[in-house]
């Protein structure tokens, strides 16, 4: 009996039936220990008397001594080693399953002084006659890899798990596979360790073969572990690739969701390659019902499937260009997944069925739930600037919908409005005096600065324009500082039409502004106009009333070399986030170190290079930025200009930022301008912002010009949602680069 | 690449079990999770199933009082994890028939058992419960009958065991078809789909090698037989895992080699236009303040021969109604608080019939300002024996096996209600009566 410890309390208890000599009070002794460990008590200090109980026929006590060692073994390092003779025997067993618990267990318990003995039985078991033992022991190299990658090199486990990818048994290569991909992807993405070429595991010829045979017989997650290898594997030619995609299609019946998802992933790598266009068709055609049927999982299942479905559509708008109804959403839905089917929704939208999107979306503009209400107005705004056919309909089912005057609901309207007059300059006109009807319903600052920008945009037509600018102007100092902005701009805009009537509304602004004002941006704003309408009222038309770009709904929410790779990554969580994995492990952000050792990844360099061609092409606005960060170049050895965007651009860093969810300052200084626009929007922006991180780690406060440039990308290149960009600043968020050129020229 | 740790959490956050599979994460940011998921709604934002946070990424699913957790430092796969979870949710069912606080309590250490054979490193591995059954027991084991793992957790047909006998060799074939619809106020059919599910009971000897035919367009007109009767054109097919898919792929031939007892053979999905098979209409008369009437009227749109049993109707009422009165034809109602809603049961609704009732609630006379009115939709449950709404056939089922014996295949088939079959209603102004009968 232990003599440690007080002799009471429940541990004692334990202590004192774990030592005996009936069976069966041993066994529930054990029970209680599990017991107490599962809601979170201590029962380390039991670890020598429950270690007395491993060596039993019991095989339910041997799994529950095993837990118990799993659990413990890390705090007890030192009695770990009592526990190595039994284990060493059970793995030595006539019954294959105590052979593969011991192996199991052995290399869950991660304690350094275990684990030379660990070589020896698993060398065995990785040549063990039950293929059960086999495949636990093939995951057991993936584990002892993870802990002391010198050791599985030096005893050949990865030669020998080469070898069992030819194992006669599915589920054998199936785990070997897994484990293989594991240890690759620890030796790729480990720093700190120079990773060993042999725990590289390139996909050749011939294991392909051996992966195509496998993955028609393995279970439903060893076919998504083999689908995951074919992914990776660089097919030799065209014929290749059509081959694959051709032996990869069946999976498309699998009733595990993940295995279809894994097998679009496959297909969608491979199609890449593939140029017969009847082929690609077919292929296309096979993947949409699948991927409708995914939508009669349950709710968490079907939103990964929308998150995914929705990157697909972005390269593929065809794939379910016919299929809009399934995405209509049912009553009891929750609402994570009523949103992305909106969002899909709006993406599938065409001249054909814009008829049956309305009716259903203005449903659910009377729904109850708040935030759904907003985006299905949102929604109708979208569609009205995507379909121009449909935009007059749009407009009419939003008039409904503000004849509700049910607040939200007319707020959100007017804000979408806004963006359809951005659309449709000078036609929806008539719309007008009902969105000034309410007025007084306005309450938030998105919707005011939107009827303001409306009011201001027409202010030569509307009569009352002055007197109801003047409502604004007699508040200005109350409201928010992006009704500020937009009043400032309107009432300038309303001047330089009807200087006469307005002369004294914007004095009594600038004056306002300039004096009152507690934010240096509308300050700066008024002097700018102020300086603009006192020196040159021709050069102040030039910049107020300078024309506006066009909006329109972007294909894509990503860069389209970020789209290439998490398409790569379907369905992985990059792929649901829509993000670069770097941006969400490890620490959250990008270390340094991480973007240099990623930058000579081969893998990588695809995606670099079309992320750098994106950048050269489109971009170049960029490149005023990088005068701005000069010390780029100087702190960090790095050329400046577009030298510097190709270096950036074949690190994830530079993809991550491209995403526009970078924890980088400029999004302060861009949110003090006046966007929301950082998360979902901002492909382009991000590229700008990508470009001075360095900046970030110097301290260095970028310029505010460098922002401003930063934010026009964002209005110019990316428009997901149009009330992100527009409303606050129509001057400078909407019409980018004309406004930028303008200040710059100003200065 | 896939989960780190597993837990199963109560509605407060408290982890009732966990398995960690990877020492990445601390189990300690289990406790991280119910304050994230608060954070999250504080925000107003939507809480996903899958969000990170600080380079830790929280995946889960509900269920009942329940949540499964899984958490991953990686860029898991969250298709497989999600699944994953509900796999787990669903062998934990069989096991325990329910799956709740109580149950996760009481059966600890066999949970610990499943989780650790489920999966390994957080690679799912064995999830079928029928072949985890087969050595892992409720009954702690006798010491001389040591089990050992079954044949069928490693083979290449992992779902069925040798050495099955049976006197009388039968299989039972159900086709199931569950009709999903959603109709407008105005009365027009805005989706409809059917999910259709071939379901066995097969009590057979040996290993048979089993062929089923159905009336398939796409199998008749490769074969280029011109069928006499109907053919179908299946959207989407997902079969069980024993069916060998690349066959299939290539001349649509469904033959497999069955799990004994009871499984889903096949699903598949047509969403070809069906006409609602129960309409339901609701004329609503509603006086702010005072009471509510409603008129329903239910008609069987289907063939006289076919009878649909066990009619539910629900149709929703203001959460304050009270006093319900009602009157009906046939059948009964019931007034189902819990729901706001009542329910008319009618037991036989014979094809082509029709049917009326009415209902009278009391509204307070005080109603806050605020209230936005809910418009959920009328939803219908029912059952129609001996009738497809596809007209799917079985055309034959082959059994073949090397004894040679004889088996018999029986037949049924039956439609119902999907999990969204729904009326939409219109939406009231004032007091005027919306819906013209």
């Amino acid at each position: 009996m232990s003599i440690r410890g007080p002799r009471k309390g429940e541990n004692y208890e334990l202590s004192v039936d774990l030592n005996s000599e009936y069976r069966d009070k041993r066994k529930d002794a054990i029970k209680r220990v599990i017991a107490s460990m599962t809601v979170g008590k201590d029962v380390s200090g039991l670890f020598p008397d429950v270690l007395k109980n491993m060596q039993t026929e019991d095989l339910e006590q041997k799994k529950l001594v095993y837990l118990y060692l799993m659990n413990y073994a890390k705090t007890q390092p030192e009695l770990v080693i009592l526990a190595v003779n039994t284990f060493v025997k059970d793995a030595d067993d006539s019954n294959p399953l105590v052979r593969a618990l011991a192996i199991r267990t052995m290399g869950c318990l991660r304690a350094e002084k275990i684990i030379d003995y660990l070589c020896d039985p698993l060398q065995k078991s990785l040549r063990d006659e039950n293929p059960y033992v086999r495949k636990t022991a093939a995951l057991c190299v993936a584990k002892l890899y993870d802990l002391k990658p010198d050791l599985v090199i030096e005893n050949g486990f990865l030669t020998q798990l080469h070898e069992m990818i030819a194992d006669s048994n599915p589920m054998v290569v199936a785990n070997t596979v897994a484990a293989l991909t594991d240890i690759h992807n620890s030796a790729t993405s480990n720093p700190a360790t120079q990773a060993d070429a042999s725990a590289i595991f390139n996909i050749t010829g011939s294991i392909l073969n051996k992966l195509l045979i496998a993955l028609n017989e393995c279970s439903e997650w060893g076919r998504v572990a083999v689908l995951n290898a074919l992914a990776r594997y660089v097919a030799q030619d065209e014929k290749e690739s059509e081959h694959i995609c051709e032996r990869v299609v069946p999976q498309f019946q699998h009733i595990n969701g993940s295995v279809v998802l894994a097998a679009v992933k496959v297909i969608m790598i491979h199609m890449r390659h593939v140029t017969r266009e009847d082929l690609i068709k077919q292929l296309v055609k096979k993947m949409a019902p699948p991927l409708v049927t995914l939508l009669s999982s349950p709710p968490e299942v079907q939103w990964v499937a929308l998150r995914n479905i929705n990157l697909l559509l972005q390269k593929r708008s065809d794939i379910l260009s016919n299929e809009m109804r399934v995405f209509f959403c049912k009553y009891n839905d929750p609402l994570y997944v009523k949103v992305e089917k909106l969002d899909i929704m709006v993406r599938l939208a065409s001249d054909n069925n814009v008829d049956a999107l309305l009716s259903e979306l203005k449903e659910y503009a009377s729904e109850v739930d708040v935030d759904f209400v907003r985006k299905s107005i949102k929604a109708i705004g979208q569609t009205a600037i995507k379909i121009e056919s449909g935009a007059e309909r749009c407009v009419n089912v939003l008039l409904e919908l503000i004849a509700t005057r049910v607040s939200y609901v007319v707020q959100e309207a007017v804000v979408v409005m806004k963006d359809i007059f951005r659309r449709y300059p000078s036609t929806y006109e008539g719309v007008i005096p009902t969105l000034c009807a309410n007025l007084d319903e306005l309450e938030e600052p998105e919707a005011k600065a939107s009827l303001i920008w409306i009011i201001g945009e027409y202010a030569n037509k509307i009569n009352n324009a002055d007197s109801l600018l003047g409502f604004f102007v007699d508040s200005f100092t109350e409201e928010s500082y992006s009704v500020q902005l937009q009043t400032l701009t309107a009432v300038v805009k309303l001047f330089l039409k009807k200087p006469d009537t307005s002369q004294g509304l914007v004095q009594r602004i600038l004056d306002t502004a300039t004096k009152e004002c507690d934010s240096p941006d509308v300050r700066d704003r008024a002097y700018i106009y102020w300086r603009l309408l006192s020196t040159d009222p021709g050069a102040a038309k030039a910049v107020v009333w300078a024309d506006k770009p066009p909006i329109s709904i972007p294909r894509t929410t990503v860069a389209p070399a970020l789209l290439e790779e998490l398409l790569g990554e379907i369905p992985t969580l990059a792929s649901v986030y829509h993000k670069p994995a770097e941006t969400f492990i490890g620490k959250g952000r990008v270390g340094v170190d991480s973007v240099q050792r990623k930058a000579g990844a081969d893998d990588d360099r695809l995606a670099a290079h079309k992320a750098l061609q994106t950048v050269a092409a489109g971009r170049q606005a960029e490149n005023l930025l990088d005068f701005d960060d000069d010390d780029i170049s100087t702190t960090n050895g790095q050329p400046s200009g577009l030298a510097a965007t190709e270096v950036l651009s074949q690190t994830p860093a530079a993809a991550n930022l491209l995403s526009g969810t970078s924890s980088n300052p400029l999004d302060d200084l861009v949110s003090i301008f006046g966007t929301n626009g950082t998360g979902g929007g901002g492909g382009g922006f991000g590229a700008a912002s990508g470009l001075a991180p360095s900046a970030t780690n110097n301290n260095h406060a970028p310029d505010p010009l460098a922002g401003l440039g930063g934010l026009s990308i964002s209005g110019g290149g990316s428009l997901m949602s149009p009330d992100q960009t527009s409303p606050q600043q129509p001057k400078s968020a909407t019409s980018p680069q004309q406004q930028q050129e303008d200040l710059l020229g100003l200065f | 690449m896939v989960a780190s740790l597993i837990a199963i959490l109560d509605l407060k956050g408290k982890p009732l079990i966990q398995r960690a599979y990877r020492d990445d994460v601390h189990p300690s940011v289990i406790e991280k999770f119910l304050p994230l998921v608060l954070d999250i709604e504080e925000e107003g934002q939507q809480v996903t199933p899958c969000f990170s946070s600080q380079g830790i990424n929280f995946m889960h699913i509900r269920h009942s009082n329940l949540y499964l957790l899984a958490i991953s430092k990686r860029n898991t796969n969250a298709a497989e994890v999600i699944i994953f979870l509900h796999r787990l949710v669903s062998v934990l069912i069989e096991y325990f028939k329910e799956l709740e606080e109580e149950s996760i309590r009481d059966n600890f250490v066999i949970i610990y058992e499943l989780m650790d054979e489920m999966m390994d490193f957080g690679y799912p591995q064995t999830t079928e419960s029928k072949i985890l059954q087969e050595y892992i027991t409720q009954e702690s084991h006798k010491l001389e009958i040591q089990a050992r793992p079954p044949m069928a957790v490693t083979n290449a047909v992992s779902w069925r065991t040798e050495g099955i006998k049976y006197r009388k060799n039968e299989v039972f074939l159900d086709v199931i078809e569950s009709v999903n619809m959603l109709v407008n106020a105005n009365g027009n059919v805005v989706r409809s789909e059917i999910l259709g599910a071939v379901k066995m009971k097969c009590y057979l000897s040996g290993m048979p090698e089993l062929r089923l035919g159905l009336n398939d367009k796409v199998m008749f007109e490769s074969t280029g037989r011109t069928s006499r009767g109907k053919s179908i054109e299946m959207e989407d097919v997902k079969f069980h895992q024993c069916v060998r898919l690349s066959r299939f792929e290539n001349d649509r031939t469904i033959s497999f080699i069955p799990p004994d007892g009871e499984f889903e053979l096949m699903s598949y999905r047509l969403s070809t236009a069906v006409k609602p098979l129960i309409w339901v209409e609701a004329a609503v008369e509603s006086h702010k303040g005072s009471r509510v009437e409603y008129m329903v009227k239910v008609k069987a749109q289907f063939k006289r021969r076919s009878t649909a049993n066990n009619v539910e109707i629900y149709v929703p009422v203001p959460d304050d109604a009270d006093s319900p009165k009602f009157r009906a034809s046939t059948g009964s109602v019931q007034y189902a608080p819990d729901r706001s809603a009542f329910v008319w049961k009618l037991k036989q609704l014979g094809g082509s019939r029709e049917f009326l009732m009415r209902a009278h609630f009391g509204l307070p006379s005080v109603k806050s300002e605020a209230d936005v009115e809910k418009r959920p939709p009328i939803t219908v449950k029912f059952e129609i024996p001996y009738f497809t709404v596809s007209g799917i056939q079985v055309r034959y089922l082959k059994i073949v096996e090397k004894s040679g014996y004889q088996a018999l295949p029986w037949v049924r088939y039956i439609t119902q209600n999907g999990d969204d079959y729904s009326l939409r209603t219109a939406s009231e102004k004032g007091s005027a009566p919306i819906v013209s009968m």
